[in-house]
C-alpha cells in the first residue's frame, strides 16, 4: 500500500479516487449511425439524419463498437456480460440532438475487472474496475465565435464511447495517474482506442474525498469533470483534496456537487451542485433490443486479441533476459516493442537492449522523431548491430556509423564502406603499430613497468587514435598485454 | 361508378384498362376538392404529383407492368415522413417540416405503384382518440346520426385516414396504432384496419409516439383491401432494429380459408358492467356468425386486462416524453427565441405543442422521474409481462380472440368528455392487444340505434394475420355491412 499522505492542523489525511474515463472507440462509424468518425472534419460534415436526431429516425447498433467494447472487457480481464441493455440518459442540451444520450445505464456490457499499475520505485497495485459501458457522444457547443449566438458542430453526436468506471481503490495522484496511462496503454495495445487526450478520445471524470488516516468508510466526494491529461489529473486530486482538508479541518462539510479544474489558476470551482443536479429519467431505449451476445464470438475475439503490455513484459524478459526496468520501457508502447523485438530477433539480445535504451532512443530524441517515423527501421539497426557482433566496427565506430545512418539514411555497411571504417583485424598490422607506440614511449613503458597499470589504457589510446578508431579493441588488447610483457 | 370501386376492384379495374388511372385519380382529386373543405381529413393535398405518377402509373399499365398497387391512389398518415413533401405530425411544432427521407412503409406503397393524394389529419402526434387535438382541427366523422347534423368525432389518432376512406376520397390509407389509433377510429368510420404483429411493419421514417407499441397498418373499405396494402407495407428493414425478419405472406390469399374447425376465445373481461346494450348484442351476433361458419367458440379469461389501460398510458406516456424531446427548436420545426437556450426551448415547446401533447409529456416525465420510476413505469412493464402472458395462455387453448373494438360508436365533438381520463376509455378494448405486440383487425359489423357504425376486433397470435383476416372475411360477409355514410364522394350534395 502507497502511503500518500497529506498533513493538515489537525492530522493526517488519505484521499480516496475514484475514476471514470470516457474512451472514444476506434471505429469507422459511429455507435448507431452510418456517419463518419474521423477526428477534425469542417463542423457538421459527418452527421446523419440519425445524429442530428430527426423525425422518424431509428438507431442501429454498430457491431464493430460492440466488438471492440468486448476486447477491452477482455484486456481488462473483466467479465463480458452477455445480456446488457441500451438506456435512454434523458437532459435537454443544444448538443444533443435527441434529447437523450443512448448509454448503458442498468446493464453493462463489461464488468468487473482489473488494473495493475506500477509506481516509481516498482511497487504494484491492483485498481478494480467496476464496469465499461457503451455510449454515445454528444455534438460540441461552441460559445466563443460570436457574441449573441452560439454554434453546434454535430460530427463527434453519436460517437461511440466507452465509460470505464474504476473502485474508489485510488490513493494518491501518482496512482491516478499511473492507472490512466495504464489503461491508456491496454486500449492502445488492444486498439480500441487511440488514447489521443489532445483530441479528447480520452478524458477523464475524477471521484475525490478525503478521510483522516484510519477512519472507516468514505466521506462525502466530490466530482471534477472533463480532465484531459494525466498531468491535471493528478493536480486537480491534489488541489481539490486540499480544499476539502481544509473545509473538514474548519469544521465544516463538503457537499456533493460537480466540479470543474482550472489548470491556470491550480483550483477547482463549483459547476454544478447537487440540488441542481439532473434527473436524467433512464429507462430502456425502446428503439433497441437487448444486446445478447454469444459465446462462440466472445471467443472468437479472444483468440485474436493481440498480446497484452503485462504479457508482452514477461515474454520479453524471459526470451531476451531483459530486467524488469527494461520491460517496462520497451513495453510502454507496442509499437516500441515491435520495433525491438524485430532488431532483437537475430542478433545479440543484450546488444540489442542497451542499444536500443541508450544511442537509439537518443537518437530519437535529438531528432525529435517516434518510434513510427524513426529515420533508421529495425532491419538497419539489426544490420548495424550485426556489423558489432562480428566484428567489422567496433562499438565506438557504431556510434558515429548510427548518426550517419540517421543523417543520410544510408545503411551501415554501406557508411562502413564508404568511410572506410571496417575494423583491423590483421594482427600483424595491429602489432607493428602497438610497437611504434611503445617505442615513441618508452619512458612510459617503464613507469608501466615499475607497476603504474594505469597506463595501460594511455597506450590502448594511443593505439586507437593511431588507427583512427578503427583496430579491434581485443585485439589490441592481446598485443598490448603480450609485448609488455616480454 | 367510379366511388364503387373497393382498392381491389380498382386494382382489377386498372389492368383490364377499364378505367385509367388519370381518370381514377383525377376523380379522387374532385372529391377532396368538394368535400375535404367540410370533413378536413388532409392536412396536405399533393394533386399535382399525384397527377403526374397517375401518368406514369398508365404507361406501366399500358404494357402490362406495374407493381400490386399501380395506379391506385391512398392517402398517408401524416405521421409518415415522405420525401419532399410536409410532414407535421398535424403539430404546429412540425407545421413547416420537409424531411429529405422517406419512411419505410410509404416507400414499399411507391414501389409497388401506390399514387398518395396527400398526408392525412390526424391526433397530434398520434395522440387522442379524437381527432380533435390536431393542430390543423378537427375531422368530421362523415356518418351522421339519423336525424341529426351534429358533427361527430372520427375516432383517433387515425381520424383523417379512417373519414378519408369512409367518404371515399381514397381507396385506403395508412394509419399507425399505438393503443387502437388504427381500430378504433376504423370502428368509429364503418371501414376495416389491421394493426399488424408488433415489428411486422418497419417504424423507420414514421414519427415517434410511442416506439415499443407504434405499428403501422392498412385501413381500408374491407379486409381485402387491407391486406392487399400490408403485403406491401411489411417486412424486414435493416433501419429498424425491432423489425422482424420474417417472410410477408400472400395475405390476399388467407381471406377465403374460412373458420371452420377454428377456435374462437371470448375473454369474459371485456364483457365489463357497462358495456352498452346494443354493443354486447352485436358481440353475440358476431359470436353466432363464427359459429355458423364451423368455429368452435371457447370462453377464455386475459385474467390482467383490468390493468391494460393504466399500464398503457404508463408506458406509452414515459416513452412519448422522451421521443418527444427532439422538438426543441434548435435543428429544425418551430422556433420561437428566447434570450438563454432554456427560453428557448420553454417558448418552442410551449407554442410548438397542444395541450394534450403537453398533458403526456409531462405524466411521462413524471412516471420516470427519480422516486417514482419503480412505482409507476417498472411496474408497469411487469404488469405489460403478465398481460402478454394472458395472451399466450388463451392462445394455447384458441386460435383467436373476439371482442367489441370499442366501448361506443362515434360520438359528437361537443360531447367530448371534459376528463382526459374518460377519453382514455375509448382504447379500453384496443391497449391489451397493443401491450402484446399481437396483431388485431376491426371490421365494420353493424350500426347502432343512432345508425353509426359499431366494429368488431379479432386479436390473433403473433404474425398470424392470416387468420384474422380468414376470420376477419366471415364476419365481412356475415355482417354484409353495405351502409354509407351521409357524407360520400358518391353522393351528390
Amino acid at each position: 500500500m502507497s502511503s500518500y499522505r497529506i498533513t493538515g492542523e489537525t492530522g493526517e489525511w488519505e484521499i480516496v479516487v475514484g475514476m471514470e474515463v470516457h474512451a472514444q472507440v476506434v471505429s469507422q462509424s459511429k455507435l448507431f449511425s452510418g456517419a463518419a468518425t474521423e477526428y477534425g472534419g469542417e463542423p457538421n460534415t459527418q452527421v446523419s439524419l440519425v445524429d442530428a436526431g430527426f423525425p422518424g429516425m431509428l438507431p442501429v447498433l454498430n457491431k464493430e463498437c460492440v466488438a471492440q467494447a468486448i476486447r477491452t472487457g477482455l484486456g481488462l480481464r473483466a467479465q463480458v456480460n452477455k445480456y446488457s441493455r441500451f438506456d435512454r440518459k434523458n437532459y435537454f442540451y443544444a448538443d444533443l440532438p435527441t434529447g437523450y444520450q443512448i448509454s448503458q445505464f442498468e446493464h453493462p456490457i463489461i464488468g468487473e475487472g482489473k488494473v495493475e499499475i506500477e509506481l516509481s520505485e516498482g511497487e504494484k497495485r491492483i485498481i478494480g474496475v467496476t464496469r465499461l459501458h457503451l455510449e454515445q457522444d454528444a455534438g460540441k457547443s461552441i460559445h466563443d465565435q460570436d457574441p449573441t449566438r452560439s454554434f453546434i458542430d454535430l460530427n463527434r453526436a453519436g460517437v461511440a464511447l466507452m465509460e470505464i468506471v474504476s473502485e474508489p481503490d485510488i490513493r494518491s495522484p501518482e496512482e491516478a495517474g499511473a492507472y490512466l496511462r495504464k489503461l491508456r496503454q491496454i486500449l492502445r495495445y488492444l486498439g480500441t482506442c487511440d488514447g489521443n487526450m489532445e483530441e479528447g478520445s480520452m478524458r477523464a471524470d475524477v471521484n475525490v474525498s478525503v478521510r483522516p488516516v484510519g477512519e472507516e468508510g468514505y466521506r462525502t466526494r466530490c466530482e471534477i469533470k472533463n480532465l484531459n491529461s494525466v498531468r491535471y489529473v493528478m493536480q486537480a486530486i491534489e488541489v481539490e483534496a486540499e480544499r476539502q482538508i481544509t473545509i473538514w479541518e474548519e469544521g465544516g462539510t463538503v457537499d456533493q456537487e460537480t466540479r470543474l479544474f482550472d489548470h491556470v489558476k491550480g483550483e477547482t470551482r463549483t459547476m454544478r451542485s447537487k440540488d441542481d443536479a439532473h434527473d436524467y429519467r433512464y429507462f430502456p431505449d425502446p428503439d433497441l433490443l437487448p444486446l445478447e451476445l454469444e459465446q462462440s464470438w466472445i471467443d472468437e475475439l479472444k483468440a485474436a486479441l493481440p498480446e497484452l503490455p503485462e504479457d508482452k513484459r514477461a515474454r520479453l524478459e524471459k526470451d531476451y533476459g531483459v530486467s524488469q526496468y527494461e520491460s517496462g520501457v520497451l513495453t510502454a508502447e507496442q509499437s516500441v516493442a515491435d520495433f525491438y523485438e524485430e532488431v532483437a530477433r537475430g542478433a545479440d539480445a543484450r546488444l540489442a537492449t542497451n542499444w536500443m535504451l541508450g544511442d537509439f532512443f537518443a537518437a530519437l530524441n535529438r531528432t525529435g522523431r517516434s518510434i513510427e517515423d524513426s529515420p533508421v527501421s529495425a532491419q538497419g539497426l539489426r544490420e548495424l548491430l550485426g556489423l558489432i557482433s562480428d566484428s567489422t566496427i567496433n562499438g565506438k565506430i557504431a556510434k558515429e556509423v548510427l548518426e550517419d545512418m540517421v543523417e543520410t539514411g544510408d545503411s551501415a555497411s554501406a557508411i562502413v564502406d564508404r568511410k572506410g571504417l571496417r575494423q583491423v583485424t590483421d594482427s600483424s598490422a595491429i602489432e607493428a603499430t602497438v610497437q611504434g607506440i611503445l617505442d615513441a614511449n618508452a619512458d612510459k613503458v617503464a613507469e608501466y613497468k615499475s607497476g603504474k597499470d594505469k597506463l595501460f589504457g594511455f597506450f590502448v589510446g594511443q593505439t586507437m587514435k593511431a588507427m583512427k578508431g578503427k583496430a579491434n579493441p581485443a585485439m589490441v588488447n592481446d598485443v598490448l598485454k603480450k609485448l609488455l610483457s616480454a | 361508378m367510379v366511388f364503387d370501386y373497393t382498392l381491389a376492384s380498382a386494382r382489377d379495374a386498372l389492368r383490364k384498362r377499364e378505367i385509367s388511372a388519370v381518370e381514377l385519380v383525377n376523380t379522387h382529386l374532385e372529391a377532396i376538392e368538394r368535400l375535404d373543405g367540410r370533413l378536413n381529413s388532409f392536412i396536405t393535398r399533393t394533386p399535382d404529383q399525384a397527377r403526374e405518377a397517375a401518368k406514369a402509373a398508365d404507361d406501366l399499365l399500358a404494357k402490362g407492368e406495374g407493381g400490386a398497387l399501380c395506379g391506385i391512389p391512398l392517402g398517408i398518415k401524416d405521421l409518415f415522413a415522405t420525401e419532399g413533401v410536409r410532414t407535421t405530425a398535424a403539430s404546429h411544432i412540425l407545421e413547416n417540416f420537409v424531411p429529405p427521407y422517406e419512411s419505410t412503409v410509404t416507400a414499399n406503397l411507391k414501389r409497388d405503384g401506390a399514387i398518395s393524394l396527400g398526408k392525412l389529419n390526424l391526433d397530434e402526434f398520434a395522440m387522442g382518440s379524437t381527432n380533435l387535438t390536431s393542430a390543423f382541427g378537427g375531422v368530421e366523422n362523415p356518418w351522421k346520426r339519423q336525424g341529426s347534423d351534429a358533427r361527430l368525432v372520427p375516432g383517433g389518432s387515425s381520424g383523417g385516414s379512417a373519414a378519408a376512406v369512409a367518404a371515399g376520397l381514397v381507396l385506403g390509407a395508412t394509419g399507425t396504432d399505438t393503443g387502437g389509433s388504427i381500430r378504433q377510429p376504423a370502428s368509429f368510420c364503418g371501414i376495416a384496419g389491421v394493426k399488424p404483429t408488433y415489428g411486422r411493419c418497419s417504424r423507420f421514417g414514421t414519427i415517434a409516439f410511442a416506439s415499443s407499441l407504434d405499428q403501422a397498418g392498412p385501413m381500408a373499405k374491407n379486409l381485402r383491401d387491407c391486406a392487399i396494402m400490408l403485403e406491401s407495407m411489411a417486412g424486414f428493414d435493416a433501419k429498424d432494429s425491432t423489425s422482424v425478419d420474417k417472410a410477408v405472406p400472400n395475405y390476399e390469399a388467407a381471406l377465403d380459408r374460412g373458420v371452420k374447425g377454428m377456435r374462437v376465445g371470448i375473454p369474459k373481461e371485456y364483457r365489463t358492467d357497462n358495456l352498452p346494450e346494443e354493443i354486447a348484442a352485436l358481440w353475440d351476433q358476431g359470436i353466432a356468425w363464427l359459429k355458423d361458419a364451423g368455429a368452435e367458440i371457447v370462453d377464455v379469461s386475459l385474467p390482467h386486462t383490468k390493468y391494460g389501460l393504466p399500464t398503457y398510458y404508463i408506458a406509452a406516456l414515459a416513452e412519448a416524453s422522451s421521443n418527444l424531446a427532439r422538438y426543441d427548436g434548435v435543428r429544425y420545426g418551430k422556433r420561437v427565441t428566447g434570450p438563454s437556450l432554456d427560453a428557448l426551448y420553454e417558448a418552442t415547446r410551449a407554442a410548438g405543442f397542444g395541450d394534450e401533447v403537453k398533458r403526456r409529456i409531462l405524466l411521462g416525465t413524471h412516471v420516470l422521474s427519480s422516486g417514482y420510476y419503480d412505482a409507476y413505469y417498472l411496474r408497469a412493464q411487469k404488469v405489460r409481462t403478465l398481460l402478454q402472458r394472458d395472451f399466450l395462455q388463451a392462445y394455447e387453448k384458441v386460435d383467436m380472440l373476439l371482442t367489441p373494438t370499442a366501448p361506443s360508436g362515434a360520438f359528437a365533438w361537443d360531447e367530448k368528455p371534459t376528463d382526459p381520463v374518460q377519453v382514455y376509455l375509448n382504447d379500453v378494448f384496443t391497449v391489451p392487444a397493443s401491450l402484446a405486440g399481437v396483431p388485431a383487425v376491426s371490421v365494420p359489423a353493424g350500426l347502432d340505434s343512432t345508425g353509426v357504425p359499431l366494429g368488431l376486433q379479432l386479436i390473433g397470435r403473433f404474425f398470424d394475420e392470416e387468420t384474422l383476416f380468414a376470420a376477419g372475411h366471415v364476419l365481412e360477409k356475415s355482417a354484409s355491412f353495405s351502409h354509407r355514410p351521409t357524407l360520400h364522394a358518391g353522393v351528390s350534395a
